[in-house]
Order: C-alpha cells, then sequence, then structure tokens
C-alpha cells in the first residue's frame, strides 16, 4: 500500500478513536449531552455532570485507552516474536501468576479474616504484579537455558496451566462469598480505577509501549526467524529479553488494575493486519495502539448500555464483540497471517 | 575471502560431541562460484551455518569472516506471507539501518539494484503468498544482494524447483560471482548443473571429509563416483547404464541430433548398438527425417521400435 494509503486510514482511526472516547465519556446509566462533556471537559467548574465526568467516566476512559494499547501491543509483540499468530500477551504465563496471587490473597486472606484489611484496590493490583513479576522471573530464567522461542512458548503455557490449576485448587476450598469476588476480578473491570491507580498504569504502559517502539527493528527482524535475524546483525538474545520485559510490563500493569482481560491482545493485530496489510512494526506498532484503545473504549461502551443500570463483565463484551469481527474478517480475507 | 583451518563442524550438546565433517582445509575466493555437494545428512548445511557464524566451529580456525560480510539465503521458510516483496528486499539493509528503519535515497537505489539483478522487477509490489517457489528464491537472493556483502551463502536455493527455474537460478549465481565478483557458496543437489557451472566444488565425503577441486578433475579421478556410489548411472557420459537384454546388437548410421535420439531410444529399450551387427538402420535427413530398416520406410523413431520388436 502507498503512504498515503496509511495516512488515510490512520486518520480514519484517528477519527474513530476520538468519536469513542467522547462517546464513551457520555454515555452511560447517567447519559450526558455531548455538549456538556466537551464544556466540562476544559473548564472543570463542578457541577453533577462535570463530577460524574472527572470522578468517573474520564478515569474509566483513560483506563481503557491505556489497558486496550498495552495489551494490544503485548498481543503484537508476542505474535511476531514466536511468528505464531495465536500468541496473545498472555502466553508468558503473567496474567495466570497475577491471577494466583490475587487467588491468594482474596480466598486465602478473606478466610484468614484480614480480608477487609487486603481488599483494596492497590493490594489487589500489588499482589496481581508481585505473582506476574515471579512469573516472569521464572521465564526470564529458564530462557536463559533455552535456544529457541517455541520452547519459550511452551514454558509460558505450562506455567499457565499450572498456576491455573492451583487457582482451581483454592477457588474450590473457597467459600461461596469470596469465590464471587474473585470470579468478578477475574472477570476484567477498567471501571474501578481512581486517578492515583490511572497514574500508576500510565507510567507502566507508557514505558512499555515507548521500549516496544524502539524495538521495532528487532521485531521486524523476528519475522523471518533467528538465523535471518542474526544475519542482518541484530542481537537475538538481547532483542527477545526486551520483548519479554515490554510485554510483560505492558500485561502486567493492566492485569494489576482491571483485571486479565481476555482477548483484545489476540484479536486486535490480527484486525489491524486485515485493516492494513503490513509486516512492518513502523507502521503496525501505532495503529495496533489507536485500535486497541478504540476496542476497548467500544467494549467499556457496550458493557455500559447493554445491561440497564447493571454494568457487563468486560472479559465477556470483548470477546462476544471481538470473536465475530474476527472471524467475519478472517471468512472475507481467506487466511490469517502474522 | 574465507579460509579455514584444519575446520571441524559438528554439534555439541552437553559434552556430547557429534562431529559430522573435519580435517577442512578449504578456500573461498572472490568471483567464484562453489557448489558444495554430497549426499542428504553428511552435513553440508551445518558448514555452512557455521561459516555464517550461526554456529560454532568444534576445533580449528576460521579466517576472513567478519559481521557484515556475509548474506545467507537459508532453507528456513518466511512464515510472514503477508509480506511485500519490495519490504523483504529492504531487510537486506538491516544491517546498515538504526532502530527506526528509515530507508535512505540510498538504500532505495541498492533496492531496487538488487531487483534489477535478480529481474523480479515485476514481482515488487506482490506479496509472498502469491509467488511461486522459484520466484521466492528469487527475492530471497535479491534480499541477501541488497546486503551488498562480499560473501554469499546459499542452502539448496534449486530445491523443489523445475529445470527451468533451476538453471535460471544457477546461471545468476554464476553471473553474479562473475558480475559483482562475489565468492558465492552453494549447498545443492543439482549435479549435472553444478558440474556445468561452477567453479569449484566441494565435495563432501563418506569418511567426513571435504574433498576440493575443479568439476572436471573431481568427475575423472572418480571422486563423485566414491561418495554417490551410482547405482546405474554413469557419471563420465552423464547417462543412465541400460543392460542390451534384447541381445540384438544394431548399427546405427546417422548423425546430428537423429542419431544421438535414436541411439538413446534404442539403448533404452535394450538393443546393443555397436558397429558390426547384421540389422542396419540408416537416418536419412533430407527435408523429413526418415529410418530405413531394410525395405520399410518409418516415419518416426516409435514405429522404427515397433517394427522391430516385431521382427
Amino acid at each position: 500500500m502507498s503512504e498515503s494509503g496509511f495516512w488515510t486510514r490512520g486518520l480514519f482511526l484517528g477519527f474513530l478513536f476520538c468519536l469513542l472516547l467522547v462517546t464513551d465519556v457520555a454515555w452511560g446509566s447517567i447519559s450526558i449531552p455531548l455538549g456538556t462533556v466537551l464544556s466540562s471537559l476544559f473548564s472543570p467548574e463542578s457541577s453533577t455532570f462535570s463530577d460524574i465526568i472527572w470522578q468517573f467516566r474520564l478515569p474509566k476512559a483513560i483506563t481503557c485507552i491505556l489497558a486496550g494499547s498495552a495489551l494490544a501491543t503485548g498481543g503484537l509483540m508476542m505474535q511476531s516474536l514466536f511468528r505464531n499468530p495465536l500468541a496473545g500477551p498472555d502466553v508468558l504465563g503473567l496474567s495466570s501468576g497475577a491471577s494466583l496471587a490475587v487467588a491468594i490473597v482474596i480466598l486465602i486472606g478473606q478466610t484468614a479474616g484480614v480480608g477487609s484489611v487486603l481488599m483494596g484496590n492497590w493490594s489487589v493490583a500489588t499482589a496481581a504484579s508481585l505473582g506476574g513479576s515471579i512469573v516472569l522471573l521464572i521465564v526470564i530464567f529458564i530462557s536463559r537455558f533455552i535456544k529457541d522461542n517455541t520452547s519459550l512458548l511452551i514454558i509460558g503455557l505450562m506455567i499457565s496451566a499450572a498456576t491455573s490449576s492451583l487457582v482451581g485448587i483454592l477457588q474450590f476450598l473457597s467459600k461461596a462469598e469470596d469465590l464471587q469476588i474473585f470470579l468478578i476480578w477475574s472477570l476484567g473491570s477498567v471501571g474501578s480505577t481512581h486517578w492515583g491507580e490511572v497514574q500508576v498504569l500510565a507510567i507502566i504502559t507508557f514505558i512499555g509501549l515507548a521500549i516496544a517502539f524502539f524495538l521495532q527493528k528487532p521485531l521486524n527482524a523476528w519475522l523471518l526467524g533467528e538465523n535471518y535475524a542474526t544475519n542482518l546483525g541484530i542481537n537475538t538474545s538481547r532483542s527477545r529479553f526486551w520483548i519479554v520485559i515490554a510485554t510483560a510490563l505492558l500485561t502486567g500493569g493492566v492485569t494489576a488494575f482491571c483485571g486479565p482481560i481476555a482477548f483484545v491482545g489476540l484479536a486486535v493485530p490480527h484486525l489491524v493486519r486485515l485493516f492494513i496489510p503490513t509486516t512492518n512494526h513502523k507502521i503496525l506498532l501505532p495503529f495496533v495502539m489507536v485500535t486497541g484503545a478504540s476496542l476497548l473504549l467500544f467494549c467499556d461502551m457496550v458493557s455500559n448500555l447493554a445491561g440497564g443500570a447493571q454494568v457487563l463483565p468486560l472479559n465477556a463484551i470483548t470477546s462476544l464483540i471481538g470473536a465475530p469481527l474476527v472471524i467475519s474478517m478472517v471468512i472475507s480475507n481467506k487466511q490469517v497471517r502474522v | 575471502m574465507i579460509t579455514s583451518h584444519q575446520l571441524a563442524v559438528g554439534y555439541n550438546s552437553n559434552g556430547d560431541e557429534s562431529v559430522l565433517l573435519e580435517d577442512l582445509n578449504l578456500h573461498l575466493r572472490e568471483g567464484e562460484l562453489v557448489c558444495f555437494m554430497g549426499p542428504n545428512g553428511i552435513g553440508k548445511s551445518t558448514l555452512l551455518r557455521t561459516l555464517a557464524g550461526l554456529q560454532k566451529p568444534l576445533r580449528g580456525e576460521l579466517t576472513g569472516i567478519e559481521n557484515g560480510k556475509l548474506s545467507l539465503v537459508l532453507t528456513d521458510r518466511i512464515t510472514a506471507t503477508n509480506m511485500l516483496v519490495y519490504d523483504l528486499v529492504a531487510y537486506g539493509r538491516y544491517p546498515h539501518l538504526s532502530w527506526n528503519i528509515s530507508l535512505r535515497e540510498e538504500d532505495h537505489r541498492i533496492i531496487e539494484e538488487a531487483i534489477a539483478l535478480t529481474q523480479i522487477g515485476h514481482l515488487k509490489n506482490k506479496r509472498l503468498y502469491q509467488l511461486s517457489d522459484g520466484q521466492m528464491q528469487l527475492v530471497m537472493i535479491a534480499r541477501a544482494l541488497a546486503q551488498q556483502t562480499p560473501v554469499m551463502l546459499l542452502d539448496e536455493p534449486t530445491a523443489h524447483l523445475d529445470l527451468n527455474n533451476r538453471v535460471e537460478i544457477m546461471n545468476l549465481l554464476r553471473k553474479l560471482a562473475r558480475q559483482e565478483r562475489k565468492a558465492i557458496l552453494v549447498c545443492t543437489h543439482e549435479l549435472d548443473l553444478a558440474l556445468q557451472t561452477a567453479d569449484w566444488i566441494w565435495l563432501a565425503t563418506l569418511n567426513k571429509k571435504v574433498v576440493s577441486g575443479i568439476p572436471e578433475d573431481l568427475v575423472l579421478n572418480g571422486a563423485f563416483d566414491e561418495v554417490f556410489q551410482f547405482k546405474g548411472f554413469d557419471l563420465k557420459t552423464g547417462k543412465v547404464e541400460h543392460e542390451a537384454h534384447r541381445n540384438k546388437p544394431i548399427r546405427l548410421i546417422g548423425k546430428g541430433y537423429p542419431y544421438l535420439w535414436t541411439k538413446n531410444a534404442l539403448e533404452r529399450c535394450g538393443y546393443e548398438v555397436t558397429a558390426d551387427a547384421e540389422t542396419v538402420i540408416k537416418i536419412q535427413t533430407e527435408q523429413t527425417t526418415t529410418w530405413q530398416l531394410q525395405d520399410l520406410t518409418l516415419n518416426s523413431v516409435a514405429d522404427l521400435l515397433v517394427s522391430l520388436a516385431k521382427r
């Protein structure tokens, strides 16, 4: 495709993103007129609407943007590193590690009677980060002894399987009400973040995205496989290390504050590749970031609107919207390629 | 350009060493096309990978190998088939680009040159999944050319290709060696093509050595016969051996291609062609070619064979 083709589609995507951002802030259990949304964004005088916007809607929308772009970028990096269209940001086992840590905090913490102390957002986020980091350290430690990416992929999947079964055991032994708290966390949510958490998530995400952006050359080279990448002067073990670190930051940060959000990381890179047929990460990365943010904004809107007063779980919506979208695009394009 | 001294290649996993080829004293010189031959599994790819710096030699020395001096065409498949041909060739510039991979005017010129040399201009805007195997190999060679390295190593670039594509690629490689003064090493199983195009042959032998020489010497001293242990193929004549099972000697009179191919048909069908035989076939080549078998005049080799069989 020509340069101008990329620009046209980029502008279209940018416009779509802005539209989704504004409507996501405006729509919810209480609808706010678009004019009020815009005016309270630029002149923050206190009113009911502007309180809703500044205290609730805006942090939620920004969380959507951060989480969407982080997960999509993580998914893109994993698919390119492993040259596997089925890879997502969770293949390294990070989300499973985070889930296990959160399960321990919620399920065992409650039973031990310290639940009320531990139930805050920050303690769940801390637990999730710790769990994810421990898995990351294990993956990096093991990756020093293995030579190829497929082994890394298998190890990630095995860690996922092992931690998931531990979570299963914990769930089996827990009380019903604790189980429900954990279940709600595991369905993902962008609605429970406040400005302090958004700030931390933003810092983590920006670092991860910046690393990803600096990795565009090795990411492109990995598409040809390790031998060609080496011959093209890429330091394969160093770039693999940084790709893993960036993905871990992006996935770990999101999982800590929003729970394990499924599907976005797997689906968005495919959607982008069908929308703009390129394999160049210089173009793919920005498109994937904006598309990830847009998709999550859209899913958040649907989860707020579809259930009436009730907010539907985000994970259900991401998969319900994403799966048919990807299936229809795949059918019309015949084949999915990394 | 590349010289090896007492080089041994193979694999070493946890101290368990398996040597594939050893005592290698080889030279790869600029402007020469070297064909590296030998049976499957004897270690050709391993030596190539070692020369390319993708794996460490077990023993010995390699000189003349520096970073950015070699380009490769391997048997590894490119799975990202959505890629544009131009983008794949552009990978050749990566060693010269900074982190943000912006191609300069100079890089575009070099990419276009590589595309022109391999004559794939009409494929520039195609995607890899639209290419045939032969076109894909040309694109990979163009990518290697865009690296502008003095040495090119290729692992079976003609595998799975039809005769036309095989000849095209070997001719291209020879042209690149001559015109661009590159040192080119090709692992290949194409015996006939290698004998006709290579300046030099490396032949991996069954006792873990590599014999090197010009093609004709290796044919005449029987090195090829020893390695490949041909079953019913005579390398010196370049033909499959036939058993004269019909026990009917035939004298064939004629000249040029009709003579050559009639002889081929007779031998293939079990007749012995000798100078002193009772049965005589005369080939007439005035206006149309006809075959005379005693009083019969035949219009094709097939008719000739039928008439012969009836006797």
